[in-house]
């Protein structure tokens, strides 16, 4: 069993738990995931690692209520215990040295954009963060995030906060103006991640994306987390999840992570959506 | 006397249009009436060919012998001086090629039904029993199994029997390997390997779920937290596929994928949350146990037709002959001689169809088995709703890849010393698919016996 030390609601739908994992939290490098079960009869689901601190011995994940699971982990309190908590599983980010960098987020996917930049950031790179998000009361995260960039640039799409309009418009102003970028790191739901790499493609710049797909174990098992990366079939949860953006088949990703919409909308108490919803 | 009757005493079984839609367990078992009077028909040879084809060797005409006699606990205790988990075996070791298909009484007419028996036993021990086994003196050596799987459950009961104190590490949150994950309730009901891991825990063998080495800890860091030898025993998880367009469209599923879903994650039971695709029409590629395990699986679950496409003919097929047998009186549609092409989508990206091409036997290949050559022109479609791939599975890379001085053949397969099961590093010892690639249970067990054996002489001499 795994007890939750903390409990913090980031906004109306995005919770952040710290979990005792000591073992984890000693090996958890950004980019990787961990795969929970909240009890017994619960699903598997995957959640990219938001932070870890090693001395504490804990792993910190955020996510969306989304789904069944996604609901019932959100009613549990500090003090309870999670059935299951694997990992780290997945490949650790290659930043490949990048020493100018910005790093989008869009939504709840900034809890995992942020230790990118965290990493970065204390290895010395520049980093720009562009955060997105729907309006001004679905922020999260911007205090840490201030801490660990040179410049923190919010948008939201109705303007309620920061500067109103998409991450894409901010990416291209940023780029437009000069700033010459050796990477970009881009994690949010699938179409924010297509239209960040379609902004990049023309500039040639280097862009990481951070999948999401259905699976199971996360070890390679079962294959159905498969993605076209470059025409060929790659696992997300071992040859991932991060692939260079420029590459990945995301229409085929997005089709894939609805396999059991259509279930889920029509048979709402025994099943959901996971993968393709908890961390878009 | 003997019983001479020339067949074996049939084995109740579900009704096939019944347990088509439940996930029952399709063989009742034998009554100890029925189980006496089939022991009876073993003519207790000196030479005792069936114990040379069992890979653990179980004392099979000194068992059989107390099962006619009626004293089934004595059956039970001489069964387990070899075989760790007789109730697992009873029910999916294929005999047939193994004990069964060494005996005597199989050169005019059917060979006793040593497996049925064994199941009676483990299954009359599990009903009658409360004993636990009694926890042997530790010796204070640890050792790690890597695997909570058929080898790595036999390896780490050996060993803890002999007085070391095992540390099974599991990367699913359940044990079991693929005796849980893989073979289904009504082949083999989950309850009764629950049991049997419950027997190891009771001879001390710590399990540890939730634990991927090669991520959350390597070999190396086992070893220093005190582990004197390891064995890996983490199966062959990697599910193959074809390469053929349409494999990416929504409903084709490894089925591994399919299933682990459907045993491990029991997305046949309501209270349960996983989700699987409510299928109507389903072709599993393949013609091995795991085939016709997706095949009954899909029926079982509500799909109306569901078709086995095998591209070699009936004989060909690698399936135990029991398997394909309640396949076919269940309703599963054989599409022999059949190749899949390409897998066809409708506009919302889901599985449509599966074009196939027929096909014909050619000269014998390297296996053995005549070659299916393709018949030019003869392509058809099926149409289907879901396409589970059952073509064979490679051992997971995790453990190799982080693992310093591990040699592995082209395949992905450990290599090991097929005498000792050691591996190309000291102290570690391999068994089960992780070396073979996919082959059975009782393989693996043996494997796992083997490593146990030879890690117990590698320790007492240190």
């Amino acid at each position: 069993m795994y007890k939750i030390l903390k409990r913090r609601q980031l906004n109306d739908t995005v919770v952040l738990m710290e979990i005792d994992a000591p073992l984890i939290a000693k090996k958890a490098l950004a980019g990787q995931f961990i795969i929970l079960r909240v009890d017994e009869r619960g699903e598997r689901m995957p959640l990219t690692i938001a932070d870890c601190d090693r001395e504490k011995g804990t792993v910190t994940i955020i996510f969306q209520i989304v789904g069944q699971t996604t609901m019932l982990l959100s009613q549990m309190k500090e003090g309870d215990s999670l059935a299951d908590f694997v990992g780290p599983l997945g490949k650790a980010t290659d930043f490949e040295g990048a020493k100018r960098v910005c790093v989008i987020g869009g939504g709840v996917g900034c809890a995992i954009a942020y230790p990118s930049a965290k990493q970065l950031y204390t290895s010395g790179a520049k980093v720009d963060v562009i955060a997105g998000f729907r309006s001004k009361d679905i922020v999260i995260l911007e205090e840490e995030f201030s801490k660990v960039c040179d410049n923190l640039y919010i948008t939201t799409d109705d303007g309620s906060y920061g500067e109103k309009g998409f991450v894409t418009d901010k990416l291209k102003s940023l780029i437009e103006a000069g700033n010459q970028y050796d990477l970009a790191v881009a994690i949010g739901p699938v179409p924010m991640m297509k239209f960040v790499c379609e902004v990049t493609r023309p500039y040639g710049i280097k862009t990481l994306v951070s999948l999401n797909p259905i699976m199971i174990d996360g070890t390679g098992m079962c294959g159905g987390c498969r993605v076209t990366v470059g025409g060929e079939t790659k696992f997300a949860c071992v040859d991932g999840p991060d692939f260079d953006g420029h590459k990945v088949n995301f229409d085929e990703l997005m089709k894939r992570n609805g396999t059991y919409r259509a279930k889920e909308q029509h048979d709402k108490e025994h099943c959901r959506i996971y993968g393709g919803g908890a961390n878009a | 006397m003997p019983n001479m009757s020339p067949t074996k005493v049939p084995m109740p079984e579900q009704e096939p249009d019944i347990r088509n839609k439940n996930f029952l367990e399709v063989a009742k078992g034998y009554t100890a009436e029925m189980a006496m009077e089939e022991a009876s028909r073993c003519l207790n040879c000196k030479n005792k060919p069936c114990v040379s084809g069992c890979p653990v060797n179980v004392r099979i005409p000194e068992f059989i012998e107390r099962v006619a006699k009626g004293e089934f606990e004595e059956a039970y205790d001489i069964i387990t001086t070899t075989n760790g988990l007789p109730a697992v075996c009873g029910r999916v070791c294929p005999q047939e090629n193994q004990c069964e298909g060494k005996c005597v009484r199989g050169i005019k007419g059917e060979s006793v039904s040593i497996g049925r028996l064994e199941r009676f036993c483990a299954d009359y021990h599990m009903k009658n029993s409360t004993a636990k086994p009694e926890k042997p003196q530790s010796n204070g050596k640890k050792v790690a199994v890597i695997g909570a799987g058929p080898s790595g459950l036999t390896c780490a009961g050996d060993l803890a029997k002999k007085g070391y104190q095992v540390t099974v590490f599991e990367a699913f949150h359940t044990a079991g390997g693929v005796l849980v994950y893989g073979i289904p309730e009504f082949r083999l009901p989950k309850a009764i390997v629950k049991k049997e891991i419950e027997n190891l825990e009771a001879l001390g063998v710590e399990i540890k779920t939730d634990m991927v080495i090669g991520k959350v800890l390597s070999i190396d860091e086992l070893f220093d937290m005190g582990y004197k030898a390891c064995f890996i025993g983490s199966g062959a998880g990697l599910p193959s596929f074809m390469n053929i367009e349409g494999e990416e469209l929504i409903g084709v599923y490894s089925a591994n994928e399919y299933l682990t879903r459907t045993n491990l994650m029991k997305a046949y039971l309501d209270d349960y949350d996983t989700p699987i695709i409510d299928s109507k029409a389903v072709a599993v590629v393949g013609g091995g146990n795991v085939a016709m395990d997706a095949a009954r699986c899909a029926k079982r679950l509500g799909a109306e037709t569901v078709y086995i496409v095998y591209r070699r003919g009936m004989e060909e097929m690698p399936a135990r002959k029991e398997e394909i047998h309640h396949a076919q009186q269940e309703g599963i549609i054989f599409k022999n001689l059949s190749n899949p092409v390409k897998i066809l989508p409708d506009e919302n990206g889901r599985v449509r169809a599966i074009e196939c091409v027929e096909m014909e036997l050619g000269e014998p290949d390297a296996s053995g088995r005549r070659r299916p050559i393709e018949k030019q022109g003869s392509n058809f479609e099926l149409p289907v709703d879901t396409v589970i791939m059952a073509i064979g599975t490679s051992p997971n890379p995790l453990i190799r890849s982080t693992t310093p001085g591990l040699e592995t053949n082209k395949r992905g397969c450990l290599i090991v010393n097929e005498d000792t099961m050691q591996t190309s590093r000291e102290g570690v010892y391999a068994g089960g698919d992780a070396v073979t690639g996919a082959a059975t249970v009782i393989l693996a067990m043996g494997a796992g016996k083997q490593a146990a054996k030879s890690i117990d002489e590698y320790l007492s001499d240190k």
